[in-house]
């Protein structure tokens, strides 16, 4: 969690310092996020679960244990951003290693494209799931029906667990004001679809509700629809100043308030973490600093795939 | 010999045994009736899909990255317009991840007009997907070219969009599919499912042979030294009619079916253009920014030296749909009498 909230803080600085053109990221989602991650199974193919994700997880891919440098390098368009050679903004990670799908910035398509790979984990048979994230605003696109629809076919339910991260807002318009449904995860109960309401700031709950939610979409094959609130710490993007929130919880200042009372960490070994994360990332963050740019030629490179 | 459609379901029967294809589906492709075309009888991986465009193209790309064979069928190309940033987000997904993913997934819409189905089932999509880069986009004029063509497209790596002219999709081709019987009669019996109750039909399938048509080749129909007319879909024959009828006011019309939007056979146009000097370009979409100004748009930068009059286009007329009355479709997109017209006037243009 300190190592996703480290990394989302130095990628603003480096849209403030210039390093880069635009920040959008997950600050406020780690608790959530790195759960899910750790609770993934991890690899490529249909025996391993796909992610259909959204622009603010970088604490899922830092769980699944990728290495920050990459998100630096998107951040500053280098040649070597491993997720898009310096094409796409920051937080738009794509690894098909581990059958993470391309993010885009759009925010509902994945909710469209994830019951195929789940349709091909139903055929294939075994325990890996399709995971698709998205904000709460991006349910009013009518690929939210589509995935609610596509996902609980009679006969034919899909394992796969639909995530909606419940930041409240949609840029800059407040969730209360557009959507009448008490709670999103209602939608789902329509469908005859498992639902479930967590507490996405509070990283214990959502690993323990995430692994019930995931457990039994792994095992029953069955679509499991799981809202989970979460904050959102610095705003929508860079477009809205990236400043701090102080009114929204910090799911890393209650969870390190428990562990101190609780006794499990010292304040002194918590702020030796952070220390560590920033001084790691801020070397990282130098060593892309003088990375290329992609050549200008480079841009009708994979219009096309190649045989593979 | 087959029609259209049936070519297309001998294509796809090949395509589920020999070229890994998984998913045939859309609304109304699988069992009982197997397309509204028929299309897709019989088809083993057929099966039908809630009735919504997104869906059925989301779900496609979601197979296609799934390691999975999809075609997807969108029922007319005038409800594929609420998929359209979908369609650019599978056109764009290889680029957008520099070649990380690649979504190797067909789709297959009927377009056009010709059997009179007024606002929403006459449209046209060469011009809107030919916007659209990443694909790859094909539009066959003869059952064979179907074949071969879908072929080509379960084969690739990318996304491929295969425009079906419904105009034509009943029309019996001229030329055998490999391994089809050389009997009409006996290829209905063998694939076409009876009437009333299909439940335990099974269509007997024809021995096919694999034939390929490559993406990016035309086709000359017809040789010519007065004029070229380049077209595809539903007004490739009927071009084919008009040159054949001016060949008695001896005007010499050489014929050219693209067959292959994206990519295209620049190479077979340029040569025919430096041969006749003249150029027809003919298509029934919307006439403005239509593919076939790009077509004139190269032909003036790069042939502008071996023009004998100025290059032109033949295209629907700019207007909010095809009504369904007779003389309202006949007035919107161009007819046999058109094209004849319009080729007999650039054969005898002069400065």
């Amino acid at each position: 969690m300190v190592e996703a909230r480290v990394l989302e803080e130095r990628l603003i600085q480096m849209y403030r310092q210039g390093h880069g053109y635009f920040w959008i990221g997950g600050p406020g989602e780690e608790a959530f996020n790195v759960a899910l991650g750790l609770l993934m199974k991890k690899g490529q193919g249909l025996d391993h679960d796909y992610l259909h994700g959204h622009y603010r997880q970088s604490a899922t891919l830092l769980a699944l244990g990728e290495d920050p440098i990459g998100a630096l390098r998107q951040m500053k368009n280098t040649a070597s951003d491993p997720y898009s050679g310096g094409r796409n903004f920051a937080g738009h990670f794509s690894k098909r290693e581990w059958n993470i799908v391309p993010i885009t910035s759009p925010i509902e398509v994945q909710y469209a494209m994830a019951p195929g790979t789940a349709l091909a984990q139903k055929r294939h048979g075994g325990d890996g799931i399709t995971i698709v994230t998205g904000g709460d605003a991006g349910t009013a696109e009518g690929d939210f029906a589509t995935c609610l629809v596509w996902s609980s076919r009679p006969g034919n339910e899909l394992p796969i667990l639909i995530v909606v991260t419940h930041n409240q807002w949609g840029i800059s318009t407040a969730a209360a004001t557009q959507q009448g449904a008490k709670a999103i995860a209602d939608r789902g109960k329509a469908f005859g679809m498992q639902t479930r309401t967590i507490d996405g700031n509070d990283p214990i709950a959502s690993y323990l509700e995430l692994q019930k939610a995931m457990g039994y979409v792994r095992k029953e094959r069955r679509p499991f629809l799981l809202e989970a609130n979460v904050s959102r710490l610095y705003g929508h993007s860079s477009a809205s100043g990236a400043n701090f929130v102080n009114v929204e919880q910090d799911c890393i200042v209650e969870f390190e308030k428990k562990l101190e009372a609780h006794g499990v960490l010292t304040r002194a070994e918590m702020d030796q973490v952070r220390t560590r994360w920033t001084e790691e990332i801020a070397a990282k963050a130098r060593q892309v600093r003088d990375e290329p740019l992609p050549e200008a030629s480079s841009i009708w490179k994979h219009v096309y795939a190649e045989d593979r | 010999m087959a029609s259209m459609a049936q070519a297309i379901r001998l294509a796809l029967h090949y395509a589920e045994e020999h070229l890994g294809v998984t998913d045939v589906f859309g609304e109304d492709v699988g069992a009982p009736l197997g397309g509204v075309f028929t299309a897709t009888q019989g088809l083993k991986t057929a099966w039908n899909s809630p009735l919504d465009e997104r869906g059925i193209i989301g779900c496609a790309m979601g197979l296609a990255l799934a390691g999975q064979r999809p075609v997807a069928e969108i029922q007319f190309c005038d409800y594929i317009f609420n998929t359209i940033d979908l369609l650019k987000l599978a056109g764009n997904t290889t680029w957008a991840c520099n070649g990380d993913w690649n979504v190797p997934m067909v789709v297959r819409t009927p377009v056009g007009s010709g059997i009179r189905g007024s606002i929403y089932h006459s449209h046209s999509f060469d011009a809107t997907m030919t916007h659209i880069p990443g694909w790859k986009i094909v539009i066959p004029s003869t059952p064979l070219d179907a074949y071969g063509l879908l072929l080509s497209a379960c084969q690739d790596q990318n996304p491929v969009m295969v425009l079906e002219p419904k105009a034509l999709l009943r029309m019996k081709g001229e030329e055998l599919i490999p391994g089809e019987p050389g009997d009409d009669r006996v290829l209905s019996k063998m694939i076409d499912a009876p009437l009333g109750d299909r439940s335990k039909w099974k269509p007997q399938w024809p021995e096919l042979q694999p034939y390929t048509v490559p993406f990016g080749k035309g086709k000359r129909v017809r040789e010519g030294t007065d004029l070229t007319v380049v077209s595809y879909g539903r007004t490739l024959p009927l071009s084919v009619k008009a040159a054949q009828a001016l060949e008695g006011d001896g005007i010499s019309a050489e014929v050219i079916d693209l067959r292959s939007l994206w990519p295209y056979d620049w190479e077979m146009i340029r040569e025919s253009v430096k041969k006749t000097g003249r150029v027809l370009y003919v298509n029934e979409d919307t006439e403005v920014t239509n593919f076939g100004e790009h077509l004139v748009r190269r032909t003036v930068e790069e042939l502008f030296y071996e023009l004998l009059a100025p290059p032109r286009l033949l295209a629907g007329k700019f207007l909010p749909g095809i009504g369904l009355a007779d003389p309202l479709e006949m007035a919107s997109v161009p007819q046999l009498g058109d094209i004849t017209e319009a080729m007999r006037a650039l054969a005898r243009e002069q400065p």
